[in-house]
């Protein structure tokens, strides 16, 4: 079932191998193929606005108010691209091999590779679209060195790459809807994927701001609809980011991949209060200059600068001295928990620890840290109240990425033919733990250089067919589907808001399915979704009406979430090995390190949903290594 | 007039051209009543003679028609720019602070502008239509007496009251009109608008202090 | 910290809307404004009424999409500060916020205090881009691009669209908006292809929609949370006075 359609030949030159062969529509034939992309984050608008300028029909939805407020906006630190214009040794072979070790040996090393060779490509583009990335006073490009490498390869806008980016992508799409080749919807939810014959052919989407539900139909559909990290509740993505596009998809058909694998970002603000509703995320360039530590002593009352040198603990340098505060972020997110669990943490709660600037102010003067991080030593003082160039930071591990997502082909395009999956909604490139300044960089590259070629191979063989006729039965019965969910929610008429169920099953999942894991605690947590899921149902409450009405669209979300929560569970207790993010406690080393079984978990999994209440069906993608050998991922 | 075609761009252009020009107009002005300083014999033949130079001048008469086309043209486009704006914002604030991020005079130009404009009325019924269309008697040069004309208005306390007051109005008209007309044009060099706004600064209170100087002086020293 | 809120309430576009009174007690002074008007939703929630609709996503400060009129101030009382960044220790104990949304004819309100900011969109539809296509782009270093115009192009791009000064300006002008993607833009070598037919389409799309004059009172680079300077107003009267000047 599973068949990833890698080219043959040797690694590099599989992607050239690929385009010299993927099947071409001819200009005149473009107009008349209609394509539907969900999501107007890189990955989305990236997509509508290539497919616009090639000629397709393009039909773009998001759910902000506008395609700029996508949550790749939010991206601060950077993209990775192996310019090597530092000379310092960078080629796309080790860029490839830094990020299939950083995700620990579980991704494809074809799709791995091309995201390499592509990221170059990327540079180029932002540039000739006007994103001011920092420079040298010669003026040409600079980099900057992030987690888990050893080159400087890391392009930045300030602390706003990701802002930068996605707007440069975003003008790419108002360009095209100012042709007319892109069809613009904001407000819009997609709802439910419409499948005729097996194959994609359009969505149910609710007009948010009306209540209204559409049909929009299509030769294919895209979605690039983010990650799912918010199903954490406290988390460094938006209120409104969610896993409804892809987790509907699924229920279609479309197989969901490795859902367990959710990195936590070490560098975020700590949790101050039951009333949070996210934590904010402070760039992981920080700890390029910043020390992190925790007192040697437990339970430390003292203030942070009375603790002496002596009596401080930097645990990344002392576990860790090759890589030590650049560690990737799941080892240095686990180390921080180790020490927190272990009654070191600092904060009110104790549920931080310290990332400290004051040797880099020391070695390098306060004027050169404020000109580095000054944006984000202001975000903190706003934030927190507190002045970290007086008083060192706290920071604390957060739910931030999901590797995992909707299982895709080397076309990107998922088990459903017709329905493609870019960004973070795929599982694709980063393995069981995402390098730092990846992600936007595959977002970028699966919109901008990937899926152009892909959705052609697969739209040739679409010409003859006609316009999508969204009077079909099809279309109709996941129509009612979703009106029919829709009320059934309103009609509950409980007591608890959609957010008492979100952050109660985010807090199952921190606890029993983040940055560690045991069988005992996975199957509790998949008792206590399933009861937090009646309970949904029974006391949920949604006052207002259908038009403009958060709490529904809350709603919708978190009934989504209650279901891929326990997927994720389930996901994250078969897979009986700790690889990157996944961290099971059972299977680690007397000092504490993840404990990787090649032997028989080198495998994708792939689940299929199997119907309401019914245990998903597990597929296993093999993944097999004959360029790289996988290898005990040392930072030490 | 809400149908006119002009970009908003454009009409702050017109703004910034007329203002301009009154500006300029306002030196020389400031300049020619100066003569009102001068000791009383000298002073009295002398504004006379100028007065009598401007009224006769064609060169001074078709900068004269461009004066009062910038003075109409100033209002008219105020007036218009006022209306524009009032649309663009049809349901106020209930409640409102937005004045402190901003300078009170740099929101009120229209009300300054009012004022200006009233007692230009007043100033032109009092000298200019006096002197061209009024019976003014002869000085011993055979020319208008304006002089003898300015000495008396402004011997009535609450006259000069009136017009320093409205000084004050036209140093704060100025004080924002003289630097937004420049960033009207376009001045985005920091360095340039610094000295603009310094000059600016310089040429309002200098104006103003100017004009308002002469009837304090001719109402306690003629 | 107990707290007395008079807010904006609306059903929809068509609706007159009106302030009512709402209370907050056991208000934490580390809670964000957002977590706060949470907290009053879950109340309101709790005694079957509709909740409070704003616009908010990021809450990082980055997104753009927040943004109300608290006591007056567009994003409240800190300057260049979003909505979501603003903490209730900006507040004391038994004060009366008063929460109104961003108000422009541009902006039209949809729902209690959230508003429809499409007229951005269209204002970058009518030419805030370089029109490059995917695939077309040249060797990144093969433009050297000095590091102060680089800064000086990023300051100008960091704009997140979210409105305030739109709503802080006494003529709902749009300028600090749209002169911030003309500055960016003309910049850079690559963007200065196309300055004069952008400037001109994009403030003719800004007065279509309905913003008013300029009257460079500088509120807007007061409460612009990126800090985004009113000069750039001034580069693009110069970029659009050259452009209508040098018209064919």
């Amino acid at each position: 079932m599973l068949e990833s359609k890698i080219p043959d030949g040797p690694l590099e030159d599989k992607w050239r191998h690929y385009k010299e062969h993927a099947k071409l529509v001819n200009p005149a034939n473009r107009k008349k193929l209609e394509v539907i992309v969900v999501g107007t984050g890189l990955a989305g608008s990236a997509i509508a606005a290539s497919l616009g300028e090639m000629g397709y029909r393009v039909k773009s939805f998001c759910f902000q108010d506008t395609p700029r407020r996508a949550h790749s906006v939010a991206a601060q630190g950077g993209v990775n691209a192996c310019k090597n214009y530092k000379n310092d040794g960078d080629n796309i072979f080790r860029m490839f091999y830094d990020t299939i070790k950083g995700g620990d040996f579980r991704s494809r090393e074809a799709n791995v590779y091309r995201l390499a060779e592509c990221s170059a490509n990327l540079i180029d583009q932002a540039v000739a679209q006007g994103v001011p990335f920092g420079r040298e006073y010669g003026g040409y490009l600079n980099n900057r060195s992030f987690g888990g490498v050893q080159v400087s390869r890391t392009f930045y806008a300030r602390g706003q790459t990701g802002q930068q980016l996605l707007l440069g992508a975003y003008q790419a799409l108002m360009r095209q809807v100012h042709l007319g080749t892109v069809q613009l919807f904001a407000r819009h939810e997609m709802l439910d994927l419409v499948t005729i014959d097996g194959k994609a052919k359009g969505v149910i989407v609710r007009n948010l701001d009306t209540g209204e539900i559409e049909r929009h139909g299509a030769h294919a559909v895209i979605l690039a609809t983010g990650g799912f990290g918010k199903i954490y509740f406290l988390s460094t993505l938006a209120m409104g980011c969610n896993g409804s596009a892809i987790w509907r998809a699924h229920k279609k058909g479309a197989l969901l991949a490795n859902p367990s694998w959710t990195q936590i970002h070490p560098t975020s603000l700590p949790q101050s209060g039951e009333y949070q509703s996210k934590l904010t995320l402070m760039s992981e360039s920080l700890r390029n200059d910043g020390r992190i530590w925790v007192p040697k002593k437990a339970q430390e009352d003292r203030l942070p600068n009375q603790v002496p040198e002596e009596e401080r603990d930097y645990y990344l340098e002392r576990r860790y001295p090759a890589f030590g505060n650049l560690s990737p972020r799941d080892i240095a997110s686990r180390a921080a928990k180790e020490r927190i669990d272990a009654g070191f943490g600092v904060g009110p709660l104790k549920n931080a620890v310290y990332l400290d600037f004051s040797k880099a102010i020391k070695d390098q003067g306060i004027h050169k840290i404020r000109e580095k991080y000054g944006n984000l030593f202001r975000m903190y003082e706003k934030i927190t109240g507190v002045d970290a160039y007086k008083e060192p930071m706290k920071i604390s591990p957060a739910a931030h990425f999901s590797m995992g997502g909707l299982w895709v082909d080397y076309e990107l395009m998922t088990t459903i033919p017709g329905l493609f999956a870019l960004g973070e909604a795929n599982f694709a490139d980063h393995g069981a733990n995402r390098l730092g300044a990846n992600s936007l960089l595959q977002a970028c590259v699966d919109g901008y250089f990937i899926a152009p070629y892909t959705l052609a191979n697969y739209l040739a063989d679409e010409i003859k067919t006609p316009a999508t006729d969204i009077q079909h039965p099809a279309f109709a019965e996941a129509a009612k589907k979703v009106e029919e969910q829709l009320h059934l929610l309103k009609a509950i008429g409980g007591k608890l808001s959609a957010d008492y169920f979100h952050r109660t099953l985010g807090k199952i999942l921190y606890d029993k399915c983040g940055l560690s894991r045991s069988k005992e605690g996975l199957e509790t947590a998949i008792r206590e979704i399933k009861a937090l899921r009646q309970q949904f149902y029974r006391d949920l409450n949604i006052p207002g009406g259908y038009a403009i009405n958060s709490e529904l669209e809350k709603a919708g979300r978190v009934a989504d979430y209650l279901e891929l929560g326990e997927l994720m569970c389930h996901d994250a207790l078969t897979r009986e090995e700790s690889c990157g993010a996944h961290f099971r406690v059972e299977f680690q080393t007397p000092e504490g390190e993840a404990m990787r079984n090649d032997k028989d978990f080198a495998f994708i999994s792939a689940w299929e949903w199997a119907g309401e209440n019914q245990p998903p069906v597990w597929h296993k993608e093999p993944l097999t290594f004959e360029f790289v050998t996988p290898t005990v991922r040392s930072y030490k | 007039m809400g149908q006119w075609k002009q970009k908003t761009l454009t009409r702050k252009n017109w703004m910034a051209f007329t203002g301009l020009f009154l500006c300029f107009f306002l030196v020389i002005h400031l300049l020619g009543n100066l003569q009102l300083m001068l000791p009383d014999e000298k002073a009295h033949l002398q504004f006379n003679a100028y007065s009598h130079l401007l009224s006769g001048n064609i060169i001074i008469k078709i900068i004269s028609w461009v004066l009062y086309a910038s003075i109409i043209a100033h209002v008219i486009y105020a007036v218009i720019i006022t209306l524009t704006n009032k649309r663009s914002r049809e349901v106020k604030y209930h409640y409102d602070k937005r004045g402190e991020v901003s300078k009170w005079y740099t929101r009120n130009m229209g009300l300054l502008g009012t004022i200006i404009f009233i007692f230009l009325v007043i100033h032109f019924r009092d000298f200019w239509y006096v002197y061209k269309f009024g019976s003014l008697p002869l000085d011993e040069q055979g020319h208008k007496d304006l002089y003898k004309l300015v000495v008396a208005v402004y011997s009535e306390t609450w006259y000069v009251l009136v017009y320093v007051l409205c000084m004050v109005a036209l140093c704060y008209h100025l004080l924002h009109g003289f630097f937004s007309a420049a960033r009207t044009l376009g001045v985005y060099h920091p360095r340039y608008v610094q000295w603009i706004r310094v000059f600016g600064w310089i040429y309002s209170v200098g104006i103003c202090a100017g004009f308002a100087w002469i009837p304090v002086y001719v109402h306690f020293l003629k | 910290m107990h707290i007395r809120m008079k807010i904006w309430r609306q059903e929809s576009g068509q609706d007159t809307g009106k302030m009512l009174d709402y209370e907050l007690a056991d208000v934490n002074p580390d809670m964000s404004f957002l977590e706060m008007l949470d907290m009053l939703n879950e109340q309101l929630l709790e005694q079957g009424q509709r909740a409070i609709e704003f616009d908010h996503d990021c809450r990082e400060g980055i997104c753009g999409q927040c943004g109300m009129m608290i006591n007056g101030r567009a994003h409240g009382p800190l300057k260049n500060t979003t909505t979501c960044q603003l903490h209730m220790r900006s507040f004391r104990d038994g004060d009366t916020i008063y929460i109104e949304p961003f108000r422009a004819t541009a902006f039209p309100v949809k729902c209690d205090l959230k508003i429809d900011r499409s007229a951005f969109d269209r204002v970058i539809q009518a030419g805030g881009y370089i029109s490059v296509n995917t695939g077309q782009a040249p060797e990144a270093n093969s433009i050297p691009i000095g590091h102060p115009v680089a800064e000086a192009a990023f300051d100008a791009a960091a704009c997140i669209g979210c409105g305030a000064c739109v709503a802080v300006c006494k003529n709902s002008s749009a300028v600090l908006f749209t002169s911030a993607k003309v500055t960016h833009l003309v910049l850079l070598p690559q963007g200065e292809v196309e300055a004069q037919e952008r400037v001109r389409h994009m403030v003719d799309q800004m007065d279509a929609e309905g913003f008013g004059h300029c009257s460079n009172t500088e509120a807007c680079e007061a409460e612009c949370p990126q800090q985004i300077s009113v000069l750039h107003i001034a580069r693009m009267n110069w970029e659009y006075n050259k452009a209508q000047l040098l018209k064919k």
